[in-house]
Formats: structure tokens, C-alpha cells, sequence
């Protein structure tokens, strides 16, 4: 009896001890991974300095040695601000393509759940084409097999003098600035707060009185009388430049590359073809007694879709979408492949010219990694918000 | 359990009247929808059978599907081949004696047989590719893969039961055997593979390395010890957060500068095959993660209570376990890489893209914009793979009756 307690409370010898062994093991595992690392950087660092390849980010102050087409950067500017442009880039044709997949995703993801059978079967078609062709298959389609096939420049075909396209890219009418644009700036920020205030207004008095608000009408006609008043009133700072078609080029307007263009339409079809399966499933996922329920209320197909079951899919839908989202920006990289210089392109001819290629690459991982961060910090905030609340 | 609702077919007018004309709405939007769809219909087809100049494929095939592949060496693939549809049809036949015994004993669920139609995808690929080599030899040569593929069929069905579980390791071993025909005995090194070959051998190859590497970061990121954790888990988040374009690009610049002194750098399809691990691995580790996260944690308590150690626990109760649940989540991956090895193009590999785009560059059809014929060509090749696999791996989803527990 003695004996027994005796052993229970003798220490065990440290190599049985758990706590010890979990630092022991802890600390080789770190000590491995670290000399793994140190011991590819300190190769990277010889085999640098062995070729005469500077090892800072000094860089990228050089002069870049190449021009971006459609935009202002020049060759003498520094290869820093080439990749800015490239960041630029990047931005321009995952915002607008989110935009667009989102659109297109969700159209065709209530399109699968129709009741009609036709547009029930183009739904699936599209989408089980769209995911099953590599992205990349996708945009070089867009770019070599439509975008650089449309008719030359001299036969642009024009559509009411609004609207030219031609293998140049397509061009829409834009706005011109002729006057005072910052006091239609400030106009603007006017409008838009009047327009907010009114929508807080119309939401309090549907809480009080529960009439109907139309709160989206309201905001929508004051942000527009006010900012018609005052473009008016600062003497019409703005006009709309239509495109005109010369012998080489087209002037006036605003111009979507080729380039530019395809990418965006290969990344929101691709995309939407994802996001259309995710907007089916919780669709889906949302309990079929919520719609038995509208329907019992007297509510149309339409109310029953908006005011019911979206709002609920969409609480689900959260997470998967923006993943996608993630990955249009991430797959945007692929307009390395038709020049269309986002921040990959830069990076890539940043190489070819003479940016050394371990920092060049790190930074476009770094880069790439703070969109993703971006994104997921978003996301994490609107699930936030989203989730439901425990009763308290 | 309750009985289904009697169904009752319905005739077809009363289908159509429920399925297309149900209301106003509905009528117009059949009407839109079929005049779209007529001229969608009718410009595909025009360009599939009218309007193409598939010559450019046609004297292609052989660069489409092998790329450099030296064409005296053409038999060794062939014999690949075989070797490859005998274990396959092996697996298969296996794999469905094990099933239909399940069935029959009642522990599992019978599933809607879907036999050849299954195969279809497949099919139609093998169809087109025979139709554009034009030559009689490549079809008998396919027909008999078929035969070798069905026999050894028949035989995996009569497996003896207590040999079952080393079916998976005799499928492997008929894989690794299919390349080292290749590749083995004075083949030919993977340097020289190209095209659909290449797109292939780079999917399986970047599976098969990163599924345990795979496996070892998702148990790092659920281990006690937050040291192995942090590493784990900036590892995958750090590949995870960059495009598969972007390690690529690493894997062929940067891997010069890794390596030490005098280790010369490795061929380019090599340092493809290094940089889609990596960056598969990461992927694979969160699929694994969701496997170890099904598994119950009384699993693992109950083998604590056995005195099983942890490496015992992890090796015979949760891994197989987890891994079974994760068999979808992984072709999923498979998928996804069969797809994106197209990326290797923009590094300069000759795999199916690459050559799809190169031989539009030929002198006989230089600046005549064949591209489309190409691209269609590449698309379908990919698309049929790819549209197969999504669907076997629904059935497998259902088949091990995942998600409905």
C-alpha cells in the first residue's frame, strides 16, 4: 500500500515527463524549421552576391526601361512606381469583375432553381461548362478568339455614336471635365449626405408608422434633384465625350483595352459559374418551411425570393463567396498571359529587364498576400455582423 | 420511415404546360430562352462542322498529346497505356465486388447504376482523339486497352476478401509500373514529356508528393504544441494567400538561388512538379483538416482510455477515419490542379496549352487566326476530364455516405 503511493507521487524521470518532452520537441521542431530557412537564405545570399546581384529593395528606384500601355507610366519612371501602376491594375479588373461575377452568379444560381425547365437546363449547362475549362483556356478564348478578332479600327463598328468597338478595344461615352469640378466635387458630398439623411428619415417613420418607406426611391430622387441643381448651378463643369473613330485610333470617350476587357469577362464568367453553385446551395440550404411560409402569407414568387429566402441564403453564402472573391483577385494574375499589365505583368517584365528575381517575387507574394488579408478582414467583419444573435 | 408521395408521369403536354408555360412569365422567358439557345446551337455548330479548319489539329494530334515526346519512343506510352487500363479496370472491378457485397449484406445503401453511361465523357474524348489521328492502328491499339482494362476487370471482381485492402496498393503499383515503362529501362526522363502527357503527369505527380506533406501540415495545425502550429499554419496560409502563378514564378527563378553551391538546378518540368506541391499541399492540408475535424473526439478518447499512445491513436483511429472522409475533397483538388496545370504555359512548358497556342505558329499556319480551333480543341480535352471526374467524385461523395451523418 505504502509502495504504491510511494510510486504515484515520485516524479517521473524528465525524458517520460510530458511537460519537458512537449518543450524538447517544440524546440527541435523550431530549430529545424529555422535552419531549413537560414540555410536557404544564407545559399540565396551567396548565390547573390556570387553573381553580382544586389540584395536589398534598392531596386526599385531604377529607372523601369519600359512603358505601360494605357496608362501615363513611362520608361523613366521607377520600377516601384510600375508596380504601383500594376497594383492599380490589379484592382481596376478584380472590383469591377466581383461586381460582375456577383451579378451574373446570382442570376444563374436562382436561374438553376427556376421552375422553368429550359432556363433551369441553360442555368446547368453554363455552369457545368464554365467549371470544368481551365480559367486560363478562358481568357486566352476571350483575347485571341474575340477581343483581337474584332473588326480594325477603320471599320469600328459603332453603335449610335455612343459606343465603338473595334480590335483596339471598346470604347463608351465618359464624362469630360470643362469647369469647376471641385465645386461640383463638394455638390457630390452634399448630395450624397442629403440622400442618407433622407433614407434615415423614411427608416424611422416605417419603424413608427409602418407605412410603407421607399426609402430607395426617395434617397434616389433627392440625391438626383440635388445633384442636377447643382450641376446647374456650377455651370456645367461636365460633359459627355463620345468616341470618334480616326484613321489609327479613337479619340474621345473612355477606352477598354483588349486586354483589359477580356480578362474582365473571362474572370466574371469563370467566376460567376462558382459563385452561381454557391448561391444554389444555400438557396437550397435555407429551410423549405421559410417558403412554405411566404407563400402561405399571400407573398408573390418575387416578395417570397427578396424579402424571405435571399436575405437567409445570403447569411450562408457569406464565407464561400468571398473566397471566390479571393480567388478572382488571385486568378487576375493570369493577365500575365495576354499582357494585360496588373501586378504580376509588371513584376514579370520588371525580371526580364533587370529587377532581381528573389526580391521582385517576394514582393508580388507579399503583395498578393495582402489582398488576401484585405479580403478576409472584410469578410470576417460582414460575417460578423451577419451572424445571428443568440437571444441575450 | 414514411412512403415517397406516389409519383405519376405525366404526359407530355401536361410537362410542357408545368415545365415551360406555367405563367406568363414563364412563356416569355421559354420563348427568349429558345431563340437564344436555337442561335447559340446554330453558330456552335456551324463553327464545329462547317466553318473549322480542324487540319490544324488533325497534323497536330501527336504534338497535342505528347509535345516532344521523341516519336521513336511512341510504343513505350502505348505500353503505358496498358499497363495503366489493366490496374485501373483491376481497381474498378474490385472496388465493385467490395461494393455489391456491401449491398448485399445491407450496409450500404444501393445507389442508381449508372454502368457505361458513366463513361461517356470518357468516350466521347477517346472518340475525337481516334477521329483526328485518322489511322486505324491508334483505334485497335485503344480497342485493346479496352479488352486488357475489362479482363483484368473480371479478375479484380474475384478478389479474395481477405486480400481486399491491398487493392489500393496494387492500383498504386500499377500507376508507378505505367511510368517507369516510360520512363525506366533507357526511357524517357520527364523533361522531354509535353502536352496532354504532360498536363496528366503533372496533375497526378503534384497529388501523389503532396498528399502526405499534406497530411503532416494538417496535423500540425490541430497539434497541442503551438510552435509546430504557428509554423503550420503561416505555411498554409502564406501559399494559400498567393496565386498558383505567383509560387510558379518562384519555383522557376528563385529554386537556382536555394540550392547550395555545385547542386545544378533541376529541369524545368521538375521545378513545375516542386512548385505545384507546395503549393497543392497547402490546399490538401485543409481538406485533411477537415477530415480530422469529422472524426468524433471520443474516437480519440476512447483510444486514450485503450492506452494507445499518440502516435498509435493518430496512425489507427483518426487518420483512417478522417482520410476516408476526405476521398471527395481530394479529387475535388485533383480537379483543380488537372485544370490549372495549364498555368505551366505561361513559364514556357510545353504541356496541352502551350502546344495548342504553338502550333498556330507553324509556317503552314502562321497568322491565319486558327486560335479558336486550338482553344476549342484544348477546352474539350480539358472539359471532358475534368466534367468526368466532377461527376464520379459526386458519386463517390454519396456512395460513402458523406454528409449525412
Amino acid at each position: 500500500m505504502t509502495a504504491a503511493t510511494a510510486s504515484t507521487t515520485r516524479r517521473p524521470p524528465f525524458w517520460r515527463n510530458v511537460r519537458v518532452l512537449r518543450v524538447v520537441v517544440q524546440a527541435v521542431f523550431v530549430a529545424a524549421v529555422a535552419g531549413l530557412v537560414l540555410f536557404l537564405l544564407d545559399n540565396v545570399v551567396y548565390n547573390l552576391e556570387r553573381r553580382g546581384i544586389p540584395t536589398g529593395f534598392d531596386y526599385l528606384r531604377q529607372p523601369a526601361g519600359f512603358a505601360i500601355p494605357d496608362s501615363d507610366f513611362r520608361s523613366t519612371q521607377s520600377l516601384g512606381d510600375a508596380l504601383l501602376v500594376g497594383v492599380q491594375n490589379t484592382i481596376k479588373v478584380a472590383l469591377l469583375g466581383i461586381v460582375l461575377a456577383t451579378v451574373l452568379g446570382v442570376l444563374i444560381g436562382v436561374a438553376r432553381l427556376s421552375t422553368n425547365w429550359l432556363v433551369r437546363k441553360a442555368a446547368a449547362v453554363y455552369v457545368e461548362t464554365f467549371r470544368n475549362i481551365p480559367v486560363l483556356v478562358i481568357i486566352l478564348f476571350w483575347y485571341l478568339g474575340v477581343m483581337i478578332r474584332l473588326p480594325p479600327i477603320r471599320e469600328a463598328v459603332e453603335a449610335l455614336d455612343l459606343v465603338a468597338v473595334s480590335n483596339r478595344g471598346i470604347v463608351i461615352p465618359w464624362f469630360d471635365q470643362v469647369g469647376a469640378g471641385a465645386a461640383f466635387g463638394v455638390v457630390a458630398l452634399v448630395a450624397v449626405a442629403a440622400a442618407a439623411g433622407v433614407w434615415a428619415w423614411r427608416t424611422r417613420r416605417f419603424d413608427r408608422t409602418g407605412e410603407p418607406h421607399r426609402r430607395g426611391l426617395w434617397a434616389g430622387a433627392v440625391l438626383l434633384a440635388v445633384l442636377a441643381t447643382g450641376f446647374v448651378a456650377t455651370g456645367r463643369p461636365w460633359t459627355l465625350d463620345t468616341p470618334e473613330v480616326g484613321e489609327l485610333s479613337t479619340s474621345g470617350g473612355f477606352r477598354l483595352a483588349p486586354e483589359y476587357a477580356a480578362l474582365l469577362v473571362a474572370l466574371s464568367l469563370y467566376t460567376a459559374s462558382h459563385i452561381a453553385e454557391i448561391v444554389r446551395g444555400s438557396i437550397l440550404a435555407v429551410a423549405r418551411g421559410q417558403s412554405e411560409a411566404a407563400n402561405a402569407l399571400g407573398l408573390s414568387g418575387f416578395q417570397r425570393m427578396r424579402f424571405v429566402v435571399l436575405p437567409q441564403a445570403f447569411r450562408i453564402s457569406v464565407p464561400p463567396i468571398s473566397n471566390q472573391y479571393l480567388n478572382l483577385v488571385k486568378n487576375s494574375s493570369l493577365g500575365v498571359a495576354i499582357s494585360y499589365y496588373e501586378v504580376t505583368k509588371v513584376t514579370q517584365v520588371s525580371i526580364a529587364q533587370s529587377a532581381p528575381a528573389v526580391q521582385a517575387i517576394a514582393l508580388l507574394m507579399l503583395i498578393y498576400l495582402a489582398f488576401s488579408l484585405t479580403i478576409a478582414a472584410v469578410t470576417n467583419v460582414v460575417n460578423r455582423r451577419l451572424t445571428l444573435k443568440g437571444r441575450a | 420511415m414514411s412512403a415517397p408521395p406516389p409519383s405519376r408521369r405525366l404526359s407530355a403536354r401536361e410537362w410542357a404546360r408545368a415545365n415551360l408555360f406555367g405563367s406568363r412569365l414563364d412563356t416569355v422567358l421559354t420563348v427568349l430562352f429558345t431563340l437564344f439557345l436555337v442561335w447559340v446551337v446554330y453558330r456552335l455548330g456551324r463553327f464545329v462542322f462547317v466553318d473549322a479548319r480542324w487540319e490544324i489539329v488533325e497534323r497536330n494530334i501527336t504534338n497535342l498529346l505528347v509535345g516532344g515526346f521523341p516519336r521513336d519512343q511512341l510504343f513505350r506510352l502505348w505500353g503505358a497505356l496498358f499497363v495503366l487500363a489493366a490496374s485501373l479496370g483491376f481497381g474498378a472491378g474490385a472496388f465493385g465486388a467490395q461494393r455489391r457485397r456491401e449491398v448485399a449484406e445491407g450496409r450500404a445503401e444501393e445507389l442508381p447504376r449508372g454502368g457505361v453511361r458513366r463513361l461517356v465523357p470518357l468516350f466521347l474524348l477517346v472518340a475525337v482523339l481516334l477521329w483526328f489521328s485518322g489511322s486505324v492502328e491508334p483505334a485497335l491499339l485503344v480497342l485493346g486497352a479496352f479488352g486488357v482494362g475489362y479482363a483484368f476487370n473480371l479478375l479484380g471482381q474475384r478478389t479474395p476478401q481477405r486480400l481486399e485492402r491491398f487493392v489500393p496498393l496494387a492500383v498504386l503499383a500499377g500507376v508507378l509500373a505505367a511510368f517507369l515503362v516510360v520512363a525506366a529501362f533507357d526511357g524517357v526522363g520527364w523533361s522531354l514529356w509535353g502536352g496532354f502527357l504532360l498536363t496528366v503527369f503533372l496533375a497526378v505527380a503534384a497529388i501523389l508528393l503532396s498528399f502526405p506533406f499534406g497530411v503532416l501540415l494538417a496535423l500540425g495545425r490541430r497539434s497541442s504544441l503551438p510552435a509546430v502550429r504557428w509554423v503550420c499554419v503561416a505555411y498554409i496560409e502564406l501559399f494559400r494567400g498567393v496565386p498558383l502563378i505567383a509560387i510558379l514564378f518562384m519555383a522557376f527563378f528563385m529554386i537556382g538561388f536555394f540550392l547550395p553551391e555545385g547542386v545544378d538546378a533541376p529541369s524545368l518540368v521538375t521545378r513545375a512538379i516542386i512548385g505545384f506541391t507546395l503549393f497543392t499541399a497547402a490546399y490538401v492540408a485543409e481538406i485533411v483538416r477537415g477530415g480530422l475535424q469529422s472524426v468524433p473526439a471520443g474516437q480519440v478518447e476512447a483510444a486514450q482510455a485503450l492506452g494507445l499512445s499518440p502516435f498509435r491513436t493518430t496512425t489507427r483511429i483518426v487518420l483512417p477515419q478522417a482520410l476516408r472522409a476526405v476521398i471527395p475533397g481530394l479529387v475535388g483538388q485533383f480537379i483543380s490542379l488537372y485544370k490549372d496545370t495549364s498555368l505551366v504555359f505561361i513559364i514556357g512548358l510545353t504541356e496541352l496549352l502551350a502546344v495548342a497556342q504553338n502550333v498556330t505558329k507553324q509556317p503552314d499556319f502562321l497568322a491565319q487566326g486558327l486560335y479558336v480551333e486550338t482553344l476549342v480543341f484544348a477546352s474539350f480535352v480539358y472539359w471532358t476530364g475534368s466534367y468526368w471526374m466532377s461527376r464520379e467524385s459526386q458519386r463517390l461523395e454519396r456512395r460513402l455516405g458523406l454528409g449525412e451523418r
